[in-house]
């Protein structure tokens, strides 16, 4: 088996033995939940039910407001009880619908219809829309944009990304684990929607067990003339789109255009799941997967939590933690979002929880730029993360902006590495922000 | 245990939230550990004369750094290393014989005016030690030239010294060479075969020999401190290598460019032993010193790979030219330096083509 990859990145250690053993468990029913009204990139949705309803499980209770954006469902029935500005991921404050948990659930959802290649693409598109999904690696664009490719954008090929090349996490790992059957049947479905015949799925060569279970899975189904799988060396960013695009197909994606410009589709592994659940089950996206690790957890694994649950709850019912925690994380260590407060609920998008103690994640005070060049080793886009940080550093932005800092991906592979312990992303982020606000 | 933690108080900071092991301390600490076989290996041949030279060095480089830094309000940093390797680089880059204050004066040198006057580490344009060398070298040219460490009867050097003498058969002659390193001896054949009358080939047959081979490599000879054991400094650059603290790029550019042109210079020349003499050029003079601990100073050299070989390849060339046609026996030093005021252009000029962009 040929391992493929791409240039630069690096390779943090993948702590993922915490957790890659553990099948997934539920976790129990909070007792109130905080639905963020913004969870997706694009607008907020705009919600549809008021203080004092009564909303059943699934219901819809924040609508898309426009193509980029998506709905919202309500994760367990309830009494709203409250529609108002929250701590939420996002660092900032966000109108959230709060509900009191009360009533009946998890009798929704149980019939399966598998009759979906009787629908057309237009149909199918619809319940995806419908079901509110958005990208569940992370980025969390809204899916239904990404499978309407405009006519003159013409699409020939889906990537199912599988790579996982977070440290830590797990989630999508056992996703296939446990639903391999129901990951290739979303394929076929996001194939059918896109009206293509190929399929590629990226996965790490971390991950053998996954990769020969969907290898057997699609072969079972008699899908490999369409669906195929390929092994991708471990490395961080490994499982970033562009660079996934370029490892498996050759094709390059021209700085500032998007996937579609090059004839491809990139899905996370879980949102195919989703896009299944949502077409079988008729099932909103309101709960999902997630990890729950670290070592000040007691128990990490993986579990399945209702979107809107507290991180608090979550860690609690992972039996509290047991070192003091330094950073609590929203996804993997290498591009998840530091929390201010463990208030804060998960979102579609959240893919892990991470507490890391102080002594993992500090680097202490950041010192000049030696130039080694390891950032320069690092940077998957080919960028010189150092001259860059530099001059913004010292609100140079006349020098950056011709240093295309629009093509950086943000993955921190830099400052990774970076022996100076200097928050090279963050100051190239300061140099995208002048640059596009003079756009 | 809900509500303590929430009442923790959590770190903020951007992503990412891990960082590799391989900080500005400890890569310092690396290189200094990794010119440790060549400095004791030194105070084994020349004695504890050279051990408390490198001593007084260290101590002036710390010691600089921290009154510097103190006076202008920097934030001290002594422990990261960076002095220490620049006060034990420079203690290797001056003769064992020389006078104790030589080295320390090197070292303040070095701290003060080359690194900390341009901003401290990371803002430096010329590699601190070799900065200083270069000033000792023009303030102090007789303390810098001639207080190599002679050997007795029956050591290796003395042996070639001894060939090569017998071969010229005039007492000033051998006044000379008793007192001169290798490259020295190399550059004067010309003239101690017009003085003397002896055959030339015969100097350059002594020089270029197993035997002087042997000695350059494990250091019998007069040289610096830190020049004299090639082998040993070779273990130092390979320790840097698989701790990834170098990368290849600049050794193997430099001592591949260098190798190619003396090799087509013997060759052209017309000598019977061209890799007798690559070999004495490759061993002699500080060339691995500077091809792997100099040359290799990220602050004063090129951050991309591109760059990194330009910079090299440059490096090896001048040495070379130097070498074979400059009026100084050696020019590992000159050669670093020179190319040290070149890195800017190197940047600019040597840029990357960032993905999914055309080339410009
Ligand atoms: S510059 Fe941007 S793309 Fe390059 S390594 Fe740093 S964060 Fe990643
Ligand atoms: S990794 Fe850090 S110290 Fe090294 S060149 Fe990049 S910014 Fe400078």
């Amino acid at each position: 088996m040929i391992t493929k990859t791409f240039k630069g990145g690096v390779h943090p250690p993948e702590n993922k033995k915490l957790t890659d053993k553990k099948k997934y468990e539920n976790l129990s029913i909070p007792s109130t939940i905080r639905v963020p009204l913004l969870q997706h990139i694009g607008k907020p949705a705009v919600p549809v039910v008021n203080i004092g309803d009564i909303v059943e499980e699934g219901q819809l209770i924040a609508k898309a407001d426009g193509f980029i954006s998506a709905n919202i469902h309500a994760p367990l029935p309830g009494k709203v009880t409250d529609i108002n500005l929250f701590a939420t991921h996002m660092g900032r404050k966000n109108t959230c619908i709060v509900i009191e948990v009360q009533g009946n659930f998890g009798h929704k959802y149980n019939t399966f219809f598998n009759d979906w290649p009787s629908l057309d693409s237009a149909q199918l598109l619809e319940k995806v829309i419908a079901a509110g999904i958005v990208g569940m690696g992370g980025a969390a664009f809204p899916t239904h944009v990404k499978l309407s490719p405009p006519a003159e954008k013409p699409v020939d090929c889906l990537l199912v990304n599988a790579a996982e090349c977070e440290p830590f996490l797990t989630v999508d790992d056992n996703l296939v684990k446990a639903f391999p059957d129901e990951i290739i049947e979303g394929i076929e479905i996001t194939l059918k929607i896109l009206k293509i015949r190929k399929a590629v799925i990226g996965i790490e060569n971390n991950k053998k067990e996954s990769f020969n279970l969907l290898k057997k899975t699609i072969a079972s189904k008699n899908l490999s003339s369409s669906i195929s799988i390929k092994m991708l060396k471990t490395k961080y960013p490994q499982g970033s789109e562009k660079q996934l695009i370029q490892v498996l197909t050759g094709r390059v994606v021209p700085s500032g255009r998007l996937p579609m410009d090059v004839g491809v589709v990139v899905q996370n592994v879980g949102t195919v799941f989703a896009i299944n659940e949502a077409v079988i089950k008729n099932k909103p996206l309101y709960e999902r997967y997630i990890t729950v690790t670290g070592s000040a957890v007691k128990k990490p694994g993986n579990y399945k939590v209702k979107i809107g649950t507290p991180v608090s709850e979550i860690i609690d019912e992972c039996g509290g933690l047991i070192k003091e925690p330094g950073k609590v994380i929203m996804g993997g260590p290498m591009c998840g979002l530091a929390l201010s407060s463990l208030d804060i609920p998960v979102v579609k998008g959240t893919s892990g929880i991470l507490v890391l103690t102080e002594k993992e994640t500090s680097v202490g005070d950041y010192c000049a730029c030696i130039r080694c060049g390891r950032c320069v080793q690092a940077c998957p886009v080919n960028l010189l993360p150092l001259e860059m940080a530099n001059a913004a550093e010292f609100t140079r932005f006349d020098l950056t902006d011709e240093m295309n800092p629009l093509d950086c991906i943000m993955c921190g592979s830099c400052a990774y590495v970076c022996p100076s312990g200097r928050p090279i992303n963050h100051f190239i982020k300061l140099a995208q922000n002048h640059l596009r606000n003079k756009k | 245990m809900s509500m303590d933690i929430k009442e923790k108080k959590l770190i903020l900071s951007q992503a990412p939230h891990i960082h590799a092991k391989q900080n500005v301390t400890v890569i310092m600490w690396i290189v200094f550990a990794s010119l440790m076989p060549a400095a004791v290996n030194s105070v084994l041949i020349f004695g504890t004369n050279v051990l408390i030279i490198m001593l007084l060095s260290v101590a002036a480089a710390l010691s600089a750094e921290l009154a510097v830094r103190f006076f202008l309000k920097r934030k001290l940093t002594v422990y990261n290393g960076s002095a220490a390797v620049t006060g034990l680089l420079v203690a290797m880059n001056v003769p064992p014989q020389s006078a104790w204050w030589l080295a320390p004066v090197g070292s303040f040198f070095a701290i003060i005016i080359v690194k900390e006057l341009f901003g401290g580490l990371g803002f430096n344009i010329f590699n601190p030690a070799l900065a200083a060398r270069a000033f000792l070298m023009a303030s102090w040219p007789a303390e810098m030239t001639t207080k190599w460490f002679t050997f007795g009867n029956g050591s290796i050097i003395s042996g070639n010294i001894d060939a090569v003498s017998s071969a010229t058969a005039s007492s000033n002659v051998i006044d000379v060479i008793s007192g001169a390193t290798p490259l020295a001896v190399l550059k004067a054949v010309p003239s101690l075969a017009h003085q003397s009358g002896a055959a030339a080939s015969e100097m350059y047959n002594a020089l270029f020999s197993f035997d002087m081979l042997k000695s350059l490599a494990w250091g019998n000879i007069g040289g610096v401190i830190g020049e004299t054991s090639a082998a040993m400094l070779l273990v130092g650059g390979i320790i840097l290598l698989i701790t990834k603290v170098i990368r290849w790029h600049i050794p193997a550019a430099y001592i591949g460019t260098f190798s190619v042109i003396i090799l087509i210079y013997y060759f052209a020349t017309g000598f019977e032993t061209p890799f007798y003499a690559l070999f004495f050029h490759l061993l002699s003079g500080g060339l691995i010193l500077g091809a792997f601990f100099m040359a290799t100073d990220m602050v004063t050299s090129p951050a991309t790979s591109k760059g990194m070989i330009i910079f090299g390849a440059g490096c090896g060339l001048l040495t070379a030219v130097i070498r074979l046609y400059g009026g100084y026996p050696e020019g590992v030093s000159y050669s670093i330096l020179l190319m040290n005021a070149a890195v800017p252009l190197i940047e600019r000029y040597i840029k990357p083509k960032v993905f999914g962009t055309r080339a410009k």
